[in-house]
């Protein structure tokens, strides 16, 4: 699915990775845990196409289509989706006109028909399920006045909109209840399927009791010092990271 | 749910001024310049009776004594007067009795500009009086209207066939002597609409005119009148394009609105005109004074769209003379490249409980500047006056320019007066989070901005409002910096 190799990349001529391997297959979840600053959102943001960043060096495989080459949009549109650590708010834009505008983009892209407006309301009922999102939400402007929860269901059902092949979830936990991480995890594990893959930026184990991770991942000063299975995660709870460093 | 995404699609390729082509018909033009013969040339052309003649000369001479006005934060060249010419009519052997003796080259160019009046009349339920150049030469929809009492025709038709309204309205609102451009165009205006609702009438169909000028180096002074009479209702709609010109085109109408008792008159305006080009060269002067006057529990609602000329000066307002009148202000301005606008309303509160409301959006680009200037104020004997005003300004780059200037003058204790203004800049942010859900560029700014100015164009009649969010995201072309 994705498969980066040697990837440097700086902002503002400071280094932040320094040679990042990773590969995520399909049907697979992978997790990357590590300390603050250790480049886990550099990461999301590099792979998404923020312009703030420099690649200086290395690659990036997204099934066949060389990433680092495409601009931001048609990352999104080859199948790349970034759910934000601290979504923005568009007043004056509902959510669903602006999926729709998405969407629409998207099968644009790929050669599809736009899609009907009736075919259109009916994803929207049956996505906003998934994250028991309340209807009214969808046609509310985009996350303007929602509350922390609110916004991260939002992207999840942003996500389930979209269908992605890769999500990237970028500390999707922070600032969740119990009950909406119980929402949020039950949306993206419902999503799972054989042809997509998902890779988890978090600071907590308790996040992957509900994302079940294949992989866990340690970043730390750019680089991936560590990778295990999910086990990894309750161990890095119990003693930190610097036993790693 | 907005625009199409294909129609935008389309639009945002056509990057050049879209409604840049002239109409090659011939012209019976006055010689350039100003003086008291062209202006009796311009009336006699016209067929006007004597009262109208005295009242141009009048403006004239009195305009002859005033100073063009500095205090707006807008610079450019002032017009050379002798270098206009002042009147303009499409030569036709006769003047068209029914749409189909019009022209076809005028219908191919109504056509250019998407108001096929065919399609207008089977589809829309608009009445249109289409203005080219000086002579208004369609008038659809008349015989229904006229059924209802309703009178709406060019300006010229109404100084003919009724002078008393004419006599007894005209200049009530706006005088002769209120500023340098109202004096001109009272002494040179050349066409327009006159527009009469009966005691008690409900409009059924939004009136609408499109103005277009043509003529090279012609200037265009139009000239609106409505009259809605007690209880009555109408919603007035008026758009405008120009063709692409190298000199500067002046353009100095004039528009007065009077709702009688509990009358209500909504007014729109989605202008259009050449902003000039790139590098600032070109574009139109526009220069306007808009006036309503609201007799007792009358209600006058004001809704522009700014978006061309090269320079903007224009302040449609409210003056609230009778008991529980309501005077209304929704606007968005956008400015780009080089140009200027300095734009907003008078609220002037005389009546008791009187409100007024003012919504004001300004959207800068490019190197442009772009001003707010209102004023509200509240006579003496105006107890429980009501004003709320908000006025925010939205930066795409850091070299243009978003001022403010709120006038408030108060003289009754028992006012409430809010204020409420912000500025901020196009997030990049935003931006972004669109580009990462596969929205192009061009498309998210398209996006933000008219949800920006949403509870403005929510004030739009629904035919209008498609057509402002189209023309927000084209104004707004590759201006992100």
């Amino acid at each position: 699915m994705i498969k980066i190799t040697n990837l440097h990349a700086s902002i503002n001529g400071k280094e932040i990775l320094k040679g990042l391997d990773l590969e995520v297959k399909a049907g697979e979840v992978h997790a990357i845990m590590g300390p603050n600053g250790a480049g886990k959102s550099t990461l999301a943001s590099i792979l998404a196409g923020r312009e703030d960043y420099e690649v200086t060096e290395g690659s990036v495989d997204f099934d066949g289509v060389d990433l680092l080459a495409l601009n931001t949009e048609d990352r999104a549109r080859e199948g790349l989706f970034l759910a934000f650590q601290y979504p923005v708010e568009i007043p004056g834009v509902s959510n669903v006109n602006f999926l729709r505008t998405a969407l629409n983009e998207i099968r644009e892209y790929r050669g599809q028909e736009q899609i009907p407006a009736k075919d259109f309301l009916a994803m929207v009922k049956e996505k906003s399920k998934l994250v028991e999102l309340d209807a009214g939400l969808a046609s509310r402007a985009v996350n303007e006045g929602f509350s922390g929860g609110e916004k991260k269901r939002n992207e999840i059902f942003q996500m389930a909109m979209l269908e992605p092949k890769l999500a990237i979830l970028d500390e999707t936990d922070s600032g969740l209840d119990i009950d909406a991480l119980r929402i949020v995890s039950n949306g993206v594990n419902a999503l799972k399927s054989d042809n997509n893959a998902t890779i988890v930026i978090t600071h907590y184990q308790r996040l992957l009791d509900y994302i079940v991770p294949d992989f866990v991942h340690v970043l730390h000063d750019g680089k991936i010092v560590k990778t295990g299975p999910k086990e990894l995660a309750l161990e890095l709870e119990e003693k930190g990271y610097d036993w790693l460093k | 749910m907005g625009y199409t995404e294909e129609e935008l699609a389309e639009d945002l390729k056509n990057q050049e001024y879209k409604y840049g082509f002239t109409t090659d018909i011939e012209s019976d033009d006055a010689p350039k310049g100003l003086n008291e013969d062209i202006i009796r040339l311009i009336s006699k052309k016209k067929e006007e009776p004597e009262w109208m003649l005295e009242y141009r000369l009048n403006a004239y001479r009195i305009w002859l004594t005033m100073e063009e006005p500095i205090w707006a934060h807008v610079s450019f060249e002032k017009p050379n007067y002798q270098d206009i010419i002042f009147y303009s009519a499409p030569k036709q052997n006769q003047k068209a009795k029914t749409w189909e003796d019009v022209d076809p080259e005028l219908k191919e160019t109504m056509n250019k500009l998407g108001i096929s009046l065919e399609e207008q009349k089977r589809l829309q339920g608009v009445a249109v009086d289409f203005v080219m150049d000086s002579v208004s030469v369609a008038t659809s929809f008349k015989e229904k209207l006229k059924e209802l009492g309703i009178i709406f025709c060019s300006f010229s038709d109404a100084v003919k066939e009724h002078p008393d309204l004419i006599q007894k309205y005209m200049s009530s609102v706006v005088p002769v002597t209120d500023n340098y451009y109202a004096a001109l165009n009272s002494a040179v205006f050349s066409d327009g609409t006159f527009c009469y609702i009966p005691k008690g009438v409900r409009c059924p169909m939004e009136l609408s005119t499109y103005f277009r000028m043509n003529k090279s180096g012609t200037g265009q002074f139009e000239r609106t009148l409505v009259v809605a009479d007690e209880g009555a209702y109408c919603s007035y709609l008026e758009g405008c394009t120009a063709p692409q010109r190298d000199e500067n085109q002046l353009h100095a109408a004039v528009v007065e609105l009077i709702a009688m008792d509990n009358a209500e008159i909504k007014y729109s305006t989605v202008q259009n005109w050449y902003p000039g080009d790139k590098n600032g060269k070109g574009g139109v002067y526009n220069l306007v004074t808009k006036r309503g006057l609201c007799e007792k529990g009358a209600k006058i609602s004001w809704t522009q769209v700014e978006t061309g000329s090269a320079v903007t000066w224009k302040y449609p307002s409210c003056i609230l003379k009778g008991d529980n009148s309501v005077g209304e202000f929704y606007s968005v301005a956008v400015t780009n490249n080089f140009q200027q606008a300095d734009t907003g309303t008078k609220m002037v509160h005389i009546g008791k409980n009187t409100k007024s409301t003012i919504i004001s959006k300004g959207i800068s680009a490019g190197k442009s500047q772009n001003s707010y200037r209102g004023l509200v104020q509240i006579h003496k004997n105006a107890d429980n006056a009501r004003n709320f005003s908000q006025c925010d300004s939205l930066l795409m780059t850091d070299e243009c320019g978003a001022h403010t200037f709120p006038y408030i003058e108060c003289k009754n204790s028992t006012a409430k007066i809010e204020h409420e203004a912000t500025t901020s800049k196009i997030g990049e942010d935003q931006i972004f989070y669109c580009l990462q859900r596969g929205i192009s560029e061009e498309k998210a700014i398209g996006l933000i901005v008219n949800g920006y100015c949403k509870e403005v164009l929510n004030k739009l009649p629904m035919e209008f409002a498609a057509e402002a969010q189209k023309l927000l995201a084209v104004s707004l072309e590759n201006s992100v910096g």
